[in-house]
């Protein structure tokens, strides 16, 4: 299982749940099952998330690699300048 | 494309250590392909095009800072002889609230785009766009505006983000509810947002500390400051398809702006970008272009148009003035136990300032067990805000870096040895959440340690200050495709207008990977038909990410290669291997062949199989943070209060420099950004809410006088996803000068500023009074 | 109102144009000769893009008026090459990368021939105050400060 953390305020959509296990698979998966359990998260949140997976950014990444013992991190999307 | 771009993370992992020993123009400083263009005048951009039977197109702005606009009246304008267009907030769909849509990097509203370029209830700042007009010449769309008539009904304003956020504050928008606040609020406001990061135990860390510092902090908004002002010119053809040329950091993305915004296909769009002159973060968002687009539509003429300088400080994004409060604690030893920052930032008009990355930089220098940073987004009667070189980060971490500063003095600690105690590394929990990958931010600590600068004694009267600075910079959607022309050279085109001599880096990047002379490899910036989806110039994106999508075009091309010399010696392509820009037969067809250079091979490639295309498009993930540490040494006079810079170093990890003249370049130039923002730049409203000093006389950035040589040290710690180690470097630099001026003022004053700038009035007035 | 004839002298050529009274030299380098090096970024004399000689003099152009050079020699930095030779600046630039964006390089350039055609040995000082009215908001300077002591050193061999 993967250990997710949730910044930002993503925790006022899971009633102040900041760390959470999750199946592994991909970064699709991990928003459908964390959309799943907390109906709450808006449908179009992963426009909103940049997503750290054991310290490797993504952005728009829907198929990235999520494994059993990866840390992911879900964080306010990313602009530059 | 992902299992090709895969392979070639795995080819730079394995092969990086030959790879580094053996570049051939990775690394040099290699002639700029687009110089002598920029050197003579040649160069085109925003403004240099002209086309038959152009139009020039010109906007009226709102004189007042906020204000319901209560009718529009266009009558004596469009019948002024001369004036072929006009158009109001009529001529653009209204988006409901939550018409969201992600666009390049950002996430755009679209209801509050379509109000930006175009105010429709309320003119919500001065400058803000009421009415545009196009004309035959410009003398003539002048006169056309003085004939526009707006009834407005004047309300109060606030721009201040204190005044802003307090209760009674005037409403810039009357229905706004924060966001991110529990239990939700009743009342409207103009917090647009609430955001919080951190970990760990914030009352428990600040019980174990010896010390602690608590200061609040004040900036006032300044602009990117670029030289070139917004410019434009759309064409619209009668059948619906459109041309637009345009000064832009992201023509892409421009184009998905300028499509939604006139309601009109993406493909039907074709935008090409001019050279630019400066962005800075500032041209990733339109204003003029729908504007033009839609004059355009309406008269079947191109239509030209330039803002003024006037207009660029009135009607562009500025960045956020804040308000900051950060509390700091640490043990004797100079261990930090307890972090916190609360940071309010200006918004604008809009929602949307960078306070999220702003508190999730604040602390990234640091390795901390308890750090809380808190963001408000707060409206105000500004015009909404434009990234400017990692935004936010600039803001958060010069209230932080002053207050570290100050933990390191009253303890006693060499301010460089503190932060190295307390350094973030590979593995450290970053202080917004995900584990550091490998870092330079020890490397530029250790460096400016041993650094001649930091040794060397200072004057009598000077002060020194260091401050390190950090930004997470992005990958992103980029294409790019070589063309081997039947000569055997190779036509590059890329997607990502060239800021500050991106062209040569991945031109470079492209020969290495070839394996070619650099003079083989022509780039082209292509318009947006010519390529896939290309995100924006910014996000200090377009070595890392442009650099993959180079080498991953470099990668296709060589295997089509391959194919093409192991089908012209029959033999299997697995025996074929292209070495230093050959195509090479082994095993046991070795020395049978004579090796097929790209001459060799274009020159029959219509016979071989046809035209020898190589692409890449992907979405490049795994950006590499950039870790910067400056050290700056100021002179104050005391009768005037003028902080002169005397010396500066700018210290930061690059990653790999493709080529070092440009990250130094990067660096040089953030650095002195920063000078301006620290000592000098600010905007001045009075008491009607209208800028007072919207040009370069009164709006002071660094002339060349003010300024010494900038000294660099570029800092390699390779960025293990990047086929050459890259690590984008352009924002970062901008993010330590302010408290690393600061804190040089506080060593040679022993005053501790806490406002920016550090104008001469503001330290004479301070010295006055302690002196 | 009638527009007004001027002839002139541009980089060397004989040119002539029309001219409304309020139009700068700036504009018409631009508008009507479409000599496009010379840059607007300011329009008010602050940023110094629109560098170009008067009778050898350096000026803003946006604060001459069209019609003053009516009989009177015009430098732009579409002149300082000669065929396709670039002048000693030019490469120096070039090699020195003392460019990012390039807007504001034409007049950068024209200046620093301006100062080396007066003052061929300048110190480090006097470089950064004779172009302290070209603003550079890219480099910091440093590169350009350079580039400008490398090709004065150059020139005096």
């Amino acid at each position: 299982m993967a250990r997710i953390v949730l910044t930002g305020n993503l925790r006022l959509y899971t009633e102040g749940v900041t760390e959470l296990e999750l199946e592994s698979g991909s970064i699709r998966s991990l928003l459908r099952e964390l959309r799943r359990r907390y109906p709450d998260i808006p449908e179009d949140i992963e426009d909103e998330l940049a997503i750290s997976i054991d310290g490797v950014l993504h952005q728009d990444d829907w198929f990235a690699k999520i494994e059993p013992d990866s840390e992911v991190h879900l964080l306010p999307r990313i602009a530059g300048g | 494309m992902a299992a090709a771009v895969e392979k070639i993370f795995d080819d730079a992992v394995t092969d990086r250590k030959t790879r580094d020993k053996s570049l051939k123009w990775v690394g040099t400083r290699a002639s700029r392909p687009d110089g002598v263009d920029k050197v003579t005048g040649r160069a085109k951009f925003g403004a240099d095009t002209y086309l038959p039977n152009m139009l020039h197109g010109k906007v009226l702005r709102s004189p007042h800072a906020h204000a319901r606009i209560k009718s529009i009246d266009m009558s004596k304008a469009l019948a002024l002889p001369g004036v072929k267009a006009g158009v109001t907030r009529d001529d653009f769909p209204d988006y409901p609230a939550g018409a969201v849509q992600p666009a390049g990097e950002m996430v755009i509203n679209y209801r509050d785009m379509t109000r930006n370029i175009m105010a429709r209830e309320k003119a919500l700042y001065e400058g803000h766009a009421v009415a545009a007009v196009a004309a035959v010449n410009e003398r003539v769309a002048r006169q056309a505006l003085s004939l526009i008539e707006v009834d407005y009904e004047v309300l109060p304003h606030v721009i201040d983000v204190d005044e802003a956020m307090k209760p009674g504050a005037p409403l810039v928008r009357e229905d706004l509810i924060t966001e991110g606040v529990e239990p939700t609020p009743q009342e409207p406001s103009n917090i647009a947002k609430r955001v919080e990061f951190g970990h760990g135990d914030l009352d428990s860390g600040f019980s174990k500390a010896d010390v602690i510092i608590e200061r609040s902090f004040k900036t006032q908004p300044v602009h990117q400051g670029y030289i070139e002002p917004h410019a434009c010119l759309a064409s619209f053809s009668e059948d619906g398809q459109a041309e637009l040329w345009c000064s832009t950091q992201g023509h892409y993305v421009a184009r998905g702006h300028c499509a939604k915004l006139l309601q009109m296909d993406v493909s039907k769009l074709r935008v090409t970008c001019s050279e630019i002159g400066g962005g800075f973060g500032g041209k990733t968002v339109v204003y003029l272009e729908p504007l033009a687009l839609a004059l355009s539509r309406k008269s079947c003429q191109p239509v030209k148009m330039v803002m003024t300088r006037d207009e660029v400080f009135r009607a562009s994004g500025p960045t956020s003035g804040a308000s900051m409060d950060v509390r700091v604690g640490a043990t004797k030893d100079g261990s930090i136990t307890a972090g916190e920052a609360i940071l309010r930032f200006q918004a604008g008009a809009f929602g949307g300032s960078p306070v999220p990355a702003a508190a999730q930089c604040a602390f990234a220098p640091y390795d901390l067990e308890n750090v809380k940073t808190v963001g408000f987004d707060v409206l105000c009667n500004r015009p909404k805000v434009a990234a400017y070189r990692a935004p936010g980060a600039p803001l958060g971490e010069y209230a932080v870096e002053s207050v570290i500063d100050e933990l390191a003095k009253t303890l006693e600690i060499d301010p460089l040895e503190f932060r190295l105690r307390n350094a973030a590394k590979e593995g450290t929990d970053s202080s917004y959440g995900p584990k550091f990958g490998p870092i330079g931010c020890v490397e530029t600590l250790e460096t400016a340690q041993s650094h001649e600068h930091y040794l060397a004694p200072l004057k009598p009267g000077q002060g020194r200050g260091v401050a390190s600075g950090y930004w997470f910079n992005i990958g992103g959607q980029t294409s790019a495709t070589l063309n081997l022309c039947e000569d055997g050279s190779v036509a590059l085109v890329v997607g990502t207008p060239d800021i500050g001599g991106s062209r040569a880096s991945l031109t470079m990047m492209a020969a290495e990977s070839l394996g070619v002379e650099l003079d083989k490899v022509r780039p082209l910036i292509g318009d947006t038909s010519a390529l896939g989806y290309n995100m924006l110039t910014g996000g200090s994106r377009v070595t890392f990410a442009g650099g993959i999508a180079v080498h991953g075009a470099a990668t296709d091309m060589i295997t089509q290669l391959r194919e093409r010399a192991a089908a012209t010696w029959d033999i299997p392509v697995e025996d074929v291997e292209w070495h230093e820009g050959q195509a090479v037969a082994m095993n046991g067809y070795k020395n049978r062949e004579d090796p097929m250079g790209l001459l060799d091979i274009a020159k029959d490639m219509a016979k071989s199989g046809g035209p020898i295309v190589g692409r890449c498009s992907t979405n490049a993930q795994g950006a590499g943070p950039s870790f910067g540490c400056h050290i700056v040494d100021v002179d104050v006079d005391k009768e005037t209060g003028r902080v002169s810079v005397a010396r500066y170093t700018v210290i930061q990890d690059a990653g790999k420099a493709v080529h070092p003249s440009y990250v130094e370049g990067q660096y040089q130039g953030g650095a002195v950004q920063g000078i301006g923002w620290a000592l000098n730049e600010e905007y001045i409203y009075d008491e009607n809410g209208k800028v007072e000093n919207s040009g370069f006389l009164d709006y002071r950035v660094p002339v060349c006088s003010d300024v010494p040589m900038i000294d660099t040290v570029i800092v390699e710690v390779p960025n293990p996803t990047h086929p050459y180690g890259v690590r984008g470097v352009g924002e970062t630099p901008l993010v330590p000068p302010l408290a690393a001026i600061s804190n040089a003022v506080e060593n040679a004053l022993d005053i501790r500023f806490t406002e920016l700038p550090m104008s001469p009035p503001r330290v004479l007035a301070a010295i006055e009074s302690v002196g | 109102m009638a527009r007004q004839h001027i002839t002139t002298t541009i980089n060397g050529d004989s040119a002539e144009f029309l001219c409304d009274t309020e139009q700068t030299l700036l504009d018409v380098l631009r508008d009507e000769l479409r000599l496009t090096g010379s840059k607007e970024g300011c329009a008010s004399g602050d940023c110094g893009a629109c560098s170009v000689t008067l009778d050898g003099r350096l000026v803003c152009a946006c604060l001459v008026l069209a019609a003053e050079v009516e009989g009177r020699e015009v430098t732009t930095i579409e002149g300082m090459a000669s065929g396709d030779q670039l002048h000693p600046l030019q490469q120096k630039f070039l090699d020195h990368a003392a460019l990012q964006c390039g807007v504001c390089t034409p007049g950068f350039l024209v200046a620093a021939k301006a100062l080396l055609d007066r003052n061929p040995d300048p110190t480090e000082t006097e470089v950064r105050y004779w172009l302290a009215g070209n603003l550079c908001r890219c480099t910091g300077y440093d590169k350009i400060v350079r580039a400008v002591l490398d090709t004065a050193a150059e020139m005096r061999t």
